[in-house]
């Protein structure tokens, strides 16, 4: 076990090495040095066992059997083969990224307003290199963590987002991730910096897919920065195939009465594991993380969440839901830090999970720490099974029983799904939601 | 229609119905009364196909067809219902959904086309005012935060949709008010026709002065005891249940 840890270790250094050459002029940029000093860092750090408190209940082993190449080329894919991942009616602006690559091709972007920047990271490491050294890694820090290192070391393009104070996005961004591995096991690192300016709104909506089944290992970060008064919507839907391993970081660091919405979906991947942080820097700020997921087969499906209540008078409010099937197994952590100062805070968490079957299993694990007096906090967390009440009346109305299973399941889920205020997405997911509880595999 | 011979039935060991015998023709009405306990909802529900209920002996014939064969969702779409005792609150179901899709599962199975959103809607609308709930009603979780009485009209609601032809009320009066117990009557025998029937399952007898009944039985610790016309239940009212069951011991 350890030896092979070592092993992959060194496996992703001399991918390293591979990879800095086919950067080419990239790697004389400054970013270049930030990567050689997280590959180094990942050397160090090493990927996480079970004994680490993170990672108590995820074992990434599984992820170390594999030797994922980095991507340098995407394959070329249809403009057709994207129909099931766009939402009807939904008038967005679109980027779409195959394997981790900019696909010039199959993206859509119309006029933006003036002022906003919207660009790949690569692009903007050049063009808007001041701004960009400037917030690139300020939030997340390939100092701490295995796997925010290894995104740093690899981290060749992304989305780069700027907008300024008091514009408004009106059509909302979809940014879509395909992937199609051709057999080939792939590594991408997607690095997204999204800055919004105060007063500013914006909605992201981000899609994970894949066209072929294959197996392969993102592993994005992604950090948002969310100005005063500035309003977000962040809906994220994770589709991936059903051998893929999913890691995905996003730190959100919100200002003075700003608002920001998470509402992630996870319904595919063999191994997924997102770190969802936000850190409430100011006062009267508003964070919703809202998450979904269904996982059946052996899928793990692991939410690592944190809210830092930083400063007083500030309200978290999380709801995640999961619905587990045959040996699949959910995770949720769940920190809120009420610290010292913080007062007058209001922190609700709740996480509830149904499962179907004798040998699925949940983790959950509320952590509230507070240091501050004055404070209304709750959390709760339930585990149950499907109602036979109600699949009961169903039946004894004509639904047939697999129906009946998929309409309570999409039923427990949605109050997640009407945190989604675009239309289009809410009801396409719905579809998609209610095409895995029928064809599970 | 329905043709019940020597049922028996237990729930976790305890045998409930001891042997019940019915005949039940198109365009009848049969009310089935008793005491508490005496097995009135485990007959009204194991018709239905609820699963918890052990047939231990026994056979229901169901327009020629062994009925406890069949998943409660096959009974449904041939035209068996049951409006229950306690409807159950499903929240995140609208009432619209449920029904349409219940409805276009029996249409399928009845060989007829589907219908759409507004078709349906249409339909549902009429239902409605049938017994007089307001549409509004179509919008809401199944149940969810629904008054008792609600609850039991929407039951009827959803019998009008569906259009059995074997429905099944168990204890619908219950719970209800003078009013609701009306409109609930009237809309029951809107639904009357001389191709469906009815069982009504109560433990009083002022539901059927509002739907008059072809048939009365007294069910009485899981066998039926006494069969007779609508006076018998007038009988119950005035006496109780206390003489049928010296009735039962005696011819015990």
């Amino acid at each position: 076990m350890d030896s092979e840890k070592k092993d992959i270790r060194e496996w992703y250094q001399t991918a390293f090495a591979d990879f800095e050459n086919t950067l080419n002029g990239g790697a004389s940029l400054p970013f270049h040095a930030v990567r050689k000093k997280a590959i180094a860092r990942f050397a160090e750090l090493g990927f996480p066992s079970t004994r680490n408190e993170d990672w108590k209940y995820t074992n990434v082993a599984p992820l170390l059997k594999h030797q994922f190449q980095p991507v340098t080329e995407a394959p070329d894919i249809a403009a057709e083969s994207l129909a099931p991942f766009l939402f009807k009616g939904l008038d967005a602006d679109r980027l779409v990224f195959v394997n981790g690559v900019y696909s010039e091709a199959l993206s859509s972007v119309s006029n933006l307003p003036d002022g906003i920047i919207l660009d790949t990271l690569e692009n903007a490491f050049t063009t808007h290199a001041e701004t960009v050294t400037q917030a690139l890694g300020k939030t997340v820090s390939y100092e701490d963590e295995t796997f925010s290192a290894l995104n740093t070391a690899f981290a060749r393009t992304g989305v780069f987002l700027s907008v300024p104070a008091g514009v408004v996005l009106e059509r909302p961004l979809y940014i879509l991730h395909v992937s199609k591995t051709d057999g080939r096991e792939f590594l991408a690192a997607p690095r997204n910096l999204f800055l919004f300016g105060d007063n500013s709104q914006a909605r992201l909506v981000e899609g994970h897919y894949n066209l072929d089944g294959g197996t392969s290992f993102k592993n994005s970060v992604t950090e948002i920065s969310v100005g005063a008064g500035a309003l977000v919507e962040h809906i994220r839907i994770q589709d991936e195939s059903k051998e893929a391993f999913h890691f995905a970081t996003t730190q959100v660091e919100q200002a003075t009465g700003s608002n920001y919405t998470s509402v992630a979906i996870d319904l595919g991947g063999t191994l997924v594991r997102n770190n969802l942080n936000v850190h409430l820097a100011e006062e009267r700020c508003e964070a919703h993380l809202i998450g979904f997921y269904f996982g059946s087969g052996r899928q793990l499906i692991d939410n690592h969440t944190m809210i830092d209540h930083a400063v007083p008078n500030c309200e978290s409010n999380e709801l995640y839901k999961g619905i587990l099937d045959d040996r699949a197994h959910g995770v949720f952590n769940g920190k809120v830090m009420v610290r010292p100062d913080a007062q007058k805070t209001n922190a609700f968490q709740q996480n509830q999970a149904i499962l179907l079957s004798d040998d699925a299993h949940i983790d959950s694990k509320p952590q509230l720490e507070i240091f501050a007096d004055d404070v209304k906090c709750s959390h709760g967390a339930t585990v149950g099974e499907l109602d036979d009440e109600s699949l009961f009346y169903l039946r004894a109305r004509g639904i047939g029983e697999q129906e009946a299973h998929a309409m309570l399941r999409l039923a427990f889920a949605r109050d997640i799904f009407n945190y989604i205020k675009i239309d289009a997405v809410r009801e396409r997911l719905e579809e998609l939601v209610v095409e895995r509880f029928n064809n599970k595999a | 229609m329905l043709s019940i011979k020597n049922l028996h039935v237990s729930v976790e060991d305890t045998e409930i119905l001891k042997g019940v015998n019915l005949e039940v023709k198109p365009g009848e009405i049969h009310a089935i009364m008793g005491p508490n306990g005496s097995g009135k909802s485990t007959f009204a529900n194991v018709l239905a196909g609820r699963e918890e209920y052990e047939v231990t002996d026994g056979e229901v014939t169901y327009l020629g067809q062994d009925l406890l064969d069949m998943a409660p969702e096959e009974r449904a779409r041939e035209g068996v219902f049951l409006a229950f005792q306690y409807p159950v609150e499903i929240p995140g179901v609208s009432t619209s959904h449920f029904m349409k899709t219940a409805l276009n599962a029996i249409r399928e199975h009845r060989g007829e086309e589907q219908l759409d959103a507004m078709q349906f809607l249409k339909l549902a609308r009429e239902k409605m005012q049938l017994i007089e709930m307001d549409e509004k009603f179509l919008h809401r979780s199944v149940n969810d935060g629904f008054s008792g009485g609600e609850k039991k009209r929407n039951e009827i609601f959803q019998m009008a949709v569906l259009e059995p032809k074997l429905a099944i009320l168990d204890e619908t009066d219950s719970g209800l008010d003078i009013d609701a117990l009306r409109i609930v009557a009237n809309g029951v025998n809107k639904l009357r026709s001389s191709d469906n029937a009815f069982i009504v399952v109560t433990h009083y007898q002022r539901l059927l002065n509002y739907i008059v009944p072809d048939y009365v039985h007294v069910l009485v610790d899981g066998r039926i005891v006494e069969s007779g016309d609508k006076n018998l239940a007038l009988r119950l009212e005035e006496q109780g249940y206390d003489w049928v069951k010296d009735n039962d011991a005696v011819t015990a």
